[in-house]
């Protein structure tokens, strides 16, 4: 509700455009780091609004006003003016700056007594997420989706595998880059359980705009429960039908590239399908996670995403049914 | 004789000695500067027109959610040639080019300093814009954006040859920028008519002359910044190869070192455009000359101290990015006083209501918006969450196309008789105005919404359930109207050449030198050659212009003047027509154009190089000395 009405109060442009709803908007944040963003970014509306419609007024009566008869305004009376208005012009700015370093303070004050810590790495398109953990067997590795505890902050290290992205989920923080080379490490924290998107902001080649991830806060306890599910290796075929398909993932190219622990396929350049089917969406937010995008998917990549670095699979059509059903066992 | 008819005599006899060869062979060997910056001007509104249909196209991509009209190959060529081709190919070459038409003009000087110099930066340029635009017809158009970062415009992530393209075209307009800047600082420090101290300079010329000073430090950073960019490509350099200890972050300081002042150097001339046409549509001289001419110095300066702010989300340590946030809110301050003493000219003076004065209130509508979002995005809290987002779209395009065209479009209409002998249509005029303000409006506005809403730039397509479309569809219908005004200014350029209204010296009653020769100008600019005695010489003095003379009839002869007080120095003969800046050009677009092929390249290039550059230096014979 708070959030709502700080929604209402700013930016009445842009919130009269309909910029204030949404699962990716800045304009209604679900973190404290977002929401002081987002009353700064309240302060800047309103002075540019204001500042803007005063300086219009000005041009409007300059260029309209009535002249007849009257003498042209002596070059003193206009130096007063440009004076007084660049006076004015100068406290705004210090304002400004005073507004945005409190800001850059309280934003670095928020909450270091983080729950957890996770790597986030930036490949061409898609994201690898690892949360740490000190005993190596509670370390797990997952992709575009990065769950987390509502209310606690969590610790995230951010690196790319590749070229330049940045990673940027609107309602939690603003963006940071992925930079080759370098690692940047950055605090989040949600207010409540959620669903928050986020977008990869740094272009970086063919499929920039289907780059997407997935920020999921639970309540502590279900998370605990969802990180010890994911720990477990992929739960075997149910049934001979599932385990042919996990025979034909095992013998195609699948295995060269992706991981599904509790099989010998260990591949790291895609995404972990060890539990595929718990999540939302299929290759980065592209399409939703249902057996006809993923049938899709398998076969022909790039009519959905085109340029994406999985190859077309052939596959007849008894394999590619018995995959989809592998796959879609696991939970 | 009478007085009139020596005059005419002698005007007849500069016509001979100054015009140059006829026919196409005349075009190829022309370094009147009027030629080539007419070529200048029509080729750099050659590419804003194409440029800005390939924007229009992007937007018609983007109008719906998930369309199909453009994959993301050909939408990121188009993303990556219009931003190239709008800075490289238009912004700074069409400033340039009406610096080159005008400067000399406006202090009184017969042709810029070094005129075969300028006819070789016209070619370069050329060849460099059609070399862009033909790799992108055949489909190897540039694709990592108009500012190429790497490492994916280094060797791993762009294989091909489309990177080398856009490295390339970059240097190629580097030189012609460079050698139009030198042109600008040497004719104006060194030809103006005696009496115009630099006290006494027009707004234009100084705002040309601090943009010059700006290109040779920003363009040689970005110029080393695409041939280290070249060598990491075609020689297996390392400089941005973080596994070689390369680092892809110096590629961002240099090229925003060069890419912040870039946005100046497109700004600064268009207020020189403003404080130039004000005066004759508010009938005052512009308010605050000294403080104008210090704010263009300032900016000048204090725009190379802004590059990081491009940068704030790279994790810059906080010390150093509120530096640079300081710097970018103070920036503001000279652009403030810009503005506040334009309103103040309006306010004082009796405005025309003529098209260029209505490009004129566009413009500080257009840019007081701009501007302002740019203070927003300087917090660093705040660009983190719109950096990268169309929000920085509708920004820096309220500042560009509102801050530089409108200008544009306002010296456009206001020199079109002095360039052509013909008035442009005012009713056009006005069509083409609102068309185009109430058509940028409705394109960019929505799109700070949309930034905020959470829609990154650069992005071929988006998903229907995050509720852009609406926004989006309007931001196309927008772009359609403006393209419509862009259509309606074709066509008045077009009738106007053919059948407008015949021109007379100083239609609009104006105060600078470019009104007091004829329009269009003849070959020699001026006879005699005009002496100033205050800022505004079509004012103070009319119709008795003191006068030079002593100069000679049968050559082409130039007057030198003092850098300060511009007082009569020496005589100089300016070079000729030649074809040799031209056959040097060619060298040079082989030899850029082979290298990407090949490091051979570069020595095949020298090789065809030396011939034409020795032929134009090699010592002419001296002249007799006439009696």
């Amino acid at each position: 509700m708070r959030s709502r009405l700080h929604c209402a109060g700013w930016a009445i442009a842009a919130a009269a455009l309909g910029g204030c709803e949404g699962i990716q908007s800045a304009l209604d944040p679900a973190g404290p780091h977002a929401a002081l963003i987002a009353r700064e970014t309240g302060y800047l509306f309103a002075m540019a609004g204001t500042v803007f419609t005063i300086v219009m007024l000005a041009l409007a009566y300059a260029l309209f006003h009535r002249r007849a008869g009257r003498q042209p305004v002596a070059d003193g009376t206009l130096a007063r003016w440009v004076g007084g208005a660049l006076a004015v012009t100068v406290v705004i700015l210090l304002v400004n700056l005073v507004v945005d370093l409190r800001t850059q303070r309280a934003l670095a004050g928020i909450g270091s007594d983080e729950a957890l810590s996770i790597e986030v790495t930036g490949h061409q398109w898609w994201w690898e997420v690892e949360y740490v953990h000190e005993q190596p067997s509670r370390r797990l590795r997952t992709a575009n989706e990065i769950h987390i505890p509502a209310g606690r902050p969590v610790l995230i290290e951010l690196r790319s595998a590749d070229v330049i992205h940045s990673f940027w989920v609107p309602k939690l923080h603003g963006k940071h880059d992925m930079i080759p080379g370098y690692t940047r490490t950055i605090r989040l924290q949600a207010d409540a359980p959620g669903v928050f998107r986020g977008e990869c902001a740094e272009f970086c080649g063919h499929q920039h705009a289907n780059m997407a991830l997935y920020v999921i806060a639970h309540p502590v306890e279900e998370f605990d429960r969802w990180y010890a599910q994911q720990l477990l290796p992929a739960p075997p075929p149910a049934d001979a039908h599932a385990e042919a398909g996990q025979r034909v993932f095992l013998s195609k190219p699948c295995i060269v590239c992706h991981t599904i622990r509790g099989t010998p396929a260990g591949g790291r350049a895609a995404p972990d399908l060890t539990h595929l089917a718990s999540r939302r969406t299929l290759a980065a937010g592209t399409l939703p996670n249902t057996r006809e995008h993923l049938a899709g998917w398998v076969l022909d990549p790039h009519s959905a995403k085109p340029g994406v670095r999985m190859p077309q699979n052939r596959l007849s059509r008894n394999e590619l049914d018995a995959l989809l059903t592998y796959l879609e066992g696991l939970r | 004789m009478s007085t009139d008819e020596v005059l005419a005599s002698e005007r007849r006899q500069l016509d001979e000695t100054w015009s140059g060869r006829p026919g196409f062979i005349g075009w190829l060997t022309s370094v009147d500067h009027k030629s080539i910056g007419r070529r200048y001007i029509v080729t750099a509104l050659v590419f804003f027109a194409l440029a800005g249909i390939d924007a229009l196209v992007m937007r018609l991509q983007l109008a719906t959610p998930e369309s199909e009209l453009l994959g993301p190959d050909l939408y990121n060529q188009f993303f990556t040639v219009h931003g190239t081709t709008m800075m490289f190919l238009f912004a700074v070459p069409i400033v340039e080019a009406l610096g080159i038409y005008f400067v000399p003009l406006m202090i009184g000087a017969r042709n810029v300093a070094y005129p075969r110099l300028n006819a070789l930066g016209y070619w370069v340029y050329l060849i460099g814009g059609v070399f862009l635009w033909t790799s992108f017809a055949i489909g190897v158009g540039p694709d990592t954006g108009w500012f190429s970062y790497v490492p994916l415009s280094g060797p791993e992530f762009t294989p091909g040859k489309r990177a080398d393209v856009w490295a390339q075209t970059v240097t190629f307009t580097e030189i012609a920028a460079l050698i139009a800047a030198v042109e600008i600082i040497v004719t104006t420090f060194k030809l103006r008519a005696p009496g115009m101290t630099l006290n006494r300079l027009p707004l234009f010329v100084w705002s040309m002359l601090v943009t010059a000073f700006m290109v040779l430090f920003a363009m040689s950073t970005v110029a080393t910044a695409s041939i280290m960019l070249a060598l990491d490509r075609l020689v297996g350099m390392h400089f941005f190869n973080p596994a070689e200890g390369g680092d892809p972050l110096l590629w961002q300081h240099l090229f925003w070192f060069f890419g912040h002042p870039e946005v100046y150097i497109i700004f600064l001339p268009a207020t020189g455009m403003i404080s130039t046409v004000l005066p004759a549509f508010t009938r005052r001289p512009v308010f605050g000359y000294t403080i104008l001419v210090f704010a263009l110095l300032t900016t000048g300066f204090m725009s190379f101290a802004l590059w990081v702010h491009h940068m704030l989300t790279t994790g810059i340590p906080h010390h150093g990015s509120s530096f640079f946030t300081a710097a970018s809110i103070l920036i503001a301050i000279p652009s403030g006083i810009q503005v506040f003493c334009w309103i103040a000219s309006i306010w004082s003076g009796r405005p025309v209501f003529r098209t260029p004065l209505l490009f004129v209130a566009g413009f500080l509508f257009m840019f007081v918006m701009g501007g302002l979002t740019g203070v927003m995005v300087a917090a660093i809290p705040f660009d983190q969450q719109v950096h990268d987002t169309f929000f920085v779209v509708a920004h820096f395009h309220y500042v560009l196309v509102g801050g530089s065209v409108f200008p544009i479009f306002a010296a456009i209409y206001y020199w079109f008789p002095k360039l052509t002998g013909r008035m442009l249509s005012e009713t056009l005029g006005r069509w083409h105005f609102g068309l185009f303000f109430a058509g940028l409006n409705l394109t960019f506005f929505p799109m700070h919404a949309l930034g905020l809403a959470g829609m990154p730039r650069r992005v071929y397509t988006y998903r229907d359930e995050l509720g852009w479309g609406d926004l989006n569809l309007l931001a196309t219908i927008g772009a359609i109207v403006l393209a419509l005004g862009v259509v309606v200014f074709a066509v008045n350029v077009v009738t106007s050449l053919r059948r407008g209204e015949s021109a007379p010296d100083d239609p609009w009653g104006a105060d600078s030198l470019e009104w007091a020769t004829s329009s269009p100008p003849p070959a020699y600019n001026f006879h005699p050659v005009p002496a100033v005695g205050s800022r505004s010489p079509m004012w103070s003095a009319p119709p008795d212009l003191p006068q030079v003379t002593g100069l000679a009839f049968d050559k082409m002869e130039q007057l030198v003047t003092s850098t300060l007080d511009a007082v009569p120095d020496n005589r100089q003969e300016m070079p000729g027509p030649t074809i040799w800046p031209f056959v040097a050009a060619l060298a040079i677009g082989v030899t850029f154009i082979t290298s990407i092929f090949t490091p051979w390249g570069a020595v095949l290039g020298a090789a065809l190089l030396l011939p034409p550059l020795l032929k134009w230096g090699w010592p002419k014979p001296k002249h007799e000395v006439h009696a």
